[in-house]
């Protein structure tokens, strides 16, 4: 893949099937020989329709789902051997805290698991929470909280461990489009900033550009990588970035690269966002 | 960022005008009809029974309720209070059994899923057959005059309840939750700690307020079917064939209290035990 | 796979990213045979553990509906008081039992005339299931159409959830004297609290965005209230009716229990209790057909929920 030689990758995904058994038999190919390397400090984005396994390549380097084949090394260790040892913080959809929890306890929760000491926790969860600008509502609870700012939590409580590697599952999917490019700066700011790897799963084209150092193009039914975008605009980006013609070359690009892969792009509410956001409502 | 703290969430106050007077006059308005409903029904009752001259059998006066609980307080016949007691034993007795039972078997099932599997249907069937036709049963199995079997019988119809709701509970936690715990390497006893528990505690609330009032209806329903004498059953059915329905009022206002009271404790502890819960709860 | 203390949890999510795979395909309704198959299961499992613990420690086993005198089958290791024939008789003695006549020298067997029973209360209990459904139904849509009425009367209905109402029972029988009516009128109190309350919820229960679409057609409340708010409520009336339909059988037998009528399960089932020590076999079938009842008449309910709800998306638990 285009310049992955030069520095030793951080995640490498080699020939990585993942095959669901369905109901009567029936079987779904979710994943089919992917490969993939992503550097340290790298900002990756999955694109691509419903249905081509961009989540669950997400889950397969989180080892939250087991590939059917291939092999995950992070860091030179199996999947399942980083995420025992908290490399990974994890973003969703959905900003799942939990509603018991302060927002200061909820940035907490992963510092208690991993044993913590509790001033420590209460310092890092100040600083986190200052890092996504949240500083005067730590004792807030979330359901006082507007949906950027919940996952604005979320965000802090990903990085609060200092995972070596972030992944984010359309962190910004249920957000209107101003809180949207809103958020996609802070995101790239902390990224700056805390210098850690990015993986990022989303619908919008543009977002994916605006963002990543590289797009990964998938497309669906076996769910499969297309193409690989290099994104070439000048950081740090900011407002004036959207406004290059560079830009627009790119996102054509990209759009191009999905319409040969065959797929539609931008469907947003996906089965499982309407379903996490209906238990959301119930819980 | 200045924009957020715009955005800082719903208000917790609703855009009432001038403060307390926008207040009070909201309560008076949503207040003002039950509490009038309340104090004009009592009012016509009692006026009604008294200008008619009725003979205020079936359903005797408010007054005539209030000085018949007085009179028979301690009451050769008819001891209302220690009858209200024994009742009350009984049914808070059969809640404590019931709702311990029923959180063993809910934390059984959230660990086991084939037991899950086993108890679905016990607790739909359980919803379906009239459980209280087992009294006589209970009256023989753990003695007619003995308050256990009024107790068992309580305790039956409290569990079903908690252990669907426990275990719904236990089980319904959002998937993503469990993933992003998984995704810190989370022990399973942890994600119990720390997620499972704290979801099923709005539920187990619930499910104990249902219990409050069907261990009250379990006790007395198991009175009727026979068992000692001082109690809120048996007065109210040898009260009512003696034809002596002011006592029988009395007793009925016994257990509603009773009712209310054990409800409303639940109620204090919910509050107290899960703020959360309560206040996204006000506020939705 | 490697195996872990956490691994089990895999399979959960491992099934919803493929429910959402699936969920673009259409999918064709299959009978479900979970439910009564488990339903099976349990009731096979509760017999199997009866005659176990009679097995185990009980009274000496002798043949069906043997009498004194009779060989010794097999004599349990313990003597379990709680597991005596007594306490706890054997299931294929209660069968048998079913197939004698109900008591000395009478032409029906105890099937038939606890059949008969199970009749006589259900009609008592349908009647007050329906009127109970149809006053619940009319004052809830009372509620929701008049903010007065709610404030004034539905504290009380929502209240009422908290106080023991079959407390009143015996009361009602004694003032209406002892009759069908007194029984009809304790089931139907006991049906209109679940439906009130139900249909409160249910018929706020709409999409709000349907009501401005309702409007923009200029629709009347009427229109609103047959066109939007009665089908959205209909998954919160078949909840209340299946409630009800239990509630509604346990009035009937309390209703009879406590002196209204010479009939019906209530009436049997407090009969045989005062002859239990000579056929314990007979209040165990009473029990048991009364259990048939309520789960025949929770069942029909469900079957009218299924039919009336067959094309909605199913949130089934």
């Amino acid at each position: 893949m285009a310049g992955s030689a030069d520095t030793v990758p951080i995640v490498r995904i080699a020939g990585v099937d993942k095959v669901f058994a369905g109901r009567e038999g029936g079987r779904t190919t979710a994943l089919s020989a992917i490969d993939l390397d992503i550097r340290p400090g790298e900002f990756v984005s999955l694109i691509g329709p419903s249905g081509c396994g961009k989540s669950t390549l997400l889950r397969v380097i989180g080892d939250l789902v087991q590939p059917t084949k291939g092999a995950v090394s992070v860091n030179g260790k199996t999947a399942e051997q980083a995420r025992r040892d908290r490399d990974y913080g994890m973003v969703f959809q959905a900003p799942v805290l939990f509603d018991w929890r302060s927002v200061e306890d909820n940035v907490k929760l992963p510092l208690e698991i991993l044993g913590k000491d509790k001033a420590w926790r209460a310092k890092r969860a100040k600083e986190m929470l200052e890092l996504v600008e949240l500083g005067d509502f730590t004792k807030h609870m979330p359901y006082q909280l507007s949906g950027g700012m919940q996952q604005r939590v979320a965000i802090a409580r990903a990085l609060s461990f200092e995972p070596r590697i972030l992944l984010m599952d359309e962190p910004f999917g249920a957000l209107d489009e101003m809180t949207r490019e809103r958020m996609n700066d802070e995101v790239l700011r902390i990224w700056q900033q805390t210098g850690t790897t990015v993986v990022f799963v989303t619908h919008s084209i543009p977002e994916a550009v605006y963002l990543s150092s590289r797009v990964v193009v998938m497309s669906a039914r076996p769910g499969r990588i297309t193409r690989v975008v290099d994104i070439d605009l000048p950081r740090p980006r900011s407002e004036g970035s959207r406004e290059t013609p560079r830009y627009f070359e790119l996102i054509t690009e990209v759009r191009e690269a999905l319409r040969a892969g065959g797929g539609d792009v931008d469907d947003a509410g996906t089965p499982s966002a309407a379903r996490t956001m209906a238990e959301g409502a119930v819980g | 960022m200045s924009a957020a703290a715009g955005v800082a969430g719903r208000p917790a106050a609703e855009p009432s005008g001038p403060g307390g007077a926008g207040r009070a006059a909201r309560a008076v308005r949503d207040y003002a009809p039950a509490v009038l409903v309340a104090v004009g029904g009592l009012l016509v009752w009692e006026a009604v029974i008294r200008l008619a001259n009725l003979n205020a059998f079936i359903l005797p006066a408010p007054s005539a309720i209030i000085g018949a609980l007085i009179a028979n307080w301690n009451g050769e016949r008819f001891p209302l209070w220690q009858s209200a007691l024994n009742t009350i034993i009984e049914a808070v007795g059969g809640f404590l059994i019931g709702t311990t039972a029923g959180v063993v078997v809910a934390f059984l099932a959230a660990r086991w899923g084939g037991m899950r599997a086993m108890l679905l249907p016990l607790a739909i069937a359980a919803n379906a057959i009239p459980i209280i036709a087992f009294a006589p049963l209970f009256n023989t199995w753990f003695g007619l005059l003995n308050p256990l079997s009024k107790m068992m019988m309580a305790a039956v119809l409290s569990f079903f309840p908690v252990m669907a709701n426990v275990t719904r509970g236990l089980s319904g936690v959002d998937p993503s939750q469990i993933e992003l715990m998984r995704s810190y390497a989370a022990t399973q006893s942890t994600i119990l700690r720390k997620v499972r528990i704290p979801n099923a505690l709005p539920y187990f609330f619930t499910a104990l307020k249902l219990a409050s009032t069907l261990s009250l209806i379990g006790a007395i329903v198991a009175e009727y079917f026979g068992g000692q004498g001082s109690v809120l059953g048996r007065m109210i059915v040898q009260s009512a064939s003696a034809l002596k329905f002011d006592i029988t009022w009395a007793a009925v206002s016994l257990a509603a209290i009773a009712g209310i009271v054990f409800y409303l404790v639940i109620a204090l502890i919910e509050r107290i035990a899960i703020p959360w819960h309560a206040s996204s709860r006000s506020e939705g | 796979m490697t195996a872990g203390p956490d691994r089990p949890e895999i399979h959960l999510l491992e099934r919803e990213l493929q429910l959402e795979l699936e969920a673009a395909q259409p999918r064709i309704p299959r009978l479900q045979l979970r439910r009564p198959v488990a339903f099976l299961l349990l009731v096979v499992g509760i017999l199997v553990l009866w005659e176990g613990v009679k097995l185990l420690g009980g009274t000496p086993w002798k043949a069906v509906g043997a009498g004194p005198g009779t060989p010794v089958i097999w004599n349990p290791p313990f003597r379990w008081a709680f597991a005596n024939d007594l306490n706890l008789p054997h299931v294929w003695n209660i069968a048998y039992a079913m197939g004698q006549p109900f008591q000395r020298g009478a032409d029906q067997t105890l099937l038939q005339y606890l059949v008969g029973a199970a009749f006589y209360t259900w009609r008592e209990a349908a009647l007050g299931f329906v009127l109970g459904s149809l006053l619940g139904l009319a004052l809830a849509t009372i509620f929701v159409h008049s903010r007065l009425a709610e404030r004034a009367f539905v504290p009380y209905v929502i209240a009422s959830q908290t106080v023991p109402i079959i407390a009143l029972a015996p009361l009602i029988v004694f003032a209406l004297g002892q009759g069908v009516l007194a029984v009809v009128v304790i089931a139907t109190y006991l049906t209109f609290f679940p439906v009130t309350i139900a249909m409160l919820r249910g018929l706020r229960s709409f999409d709000p965005r349907a009501l401005e679409l309702l409007r923009s057609y200029g629709a009347s409340r009427a229109g609103v209230f047959t066109k939007l708010r009665l089908p959205a409520s209909m998954p919160y009336l078949f909840t209340a009716l299946k409630i009800a339909a239990t509630a509604s059988i346990v009035g009937a037998i309390i209703g009879e229990d406590t002196g209204a009528i010479q009939a019906g399960l209530g009436r049997v089932i407090t009969t045989f209790n005062q002859y239990y020590a000579t056929g314990p076999e007979k209040l165990w079938a009473a029990i048991f057909v009364a259990a048939i009842l309520g789960v025949t008449f929770f069942l029909l309910v469900r079957i009218a929920e299924i039919i009336t709800l067959r094309n909605r998306p199913s949130i089934d638990a």
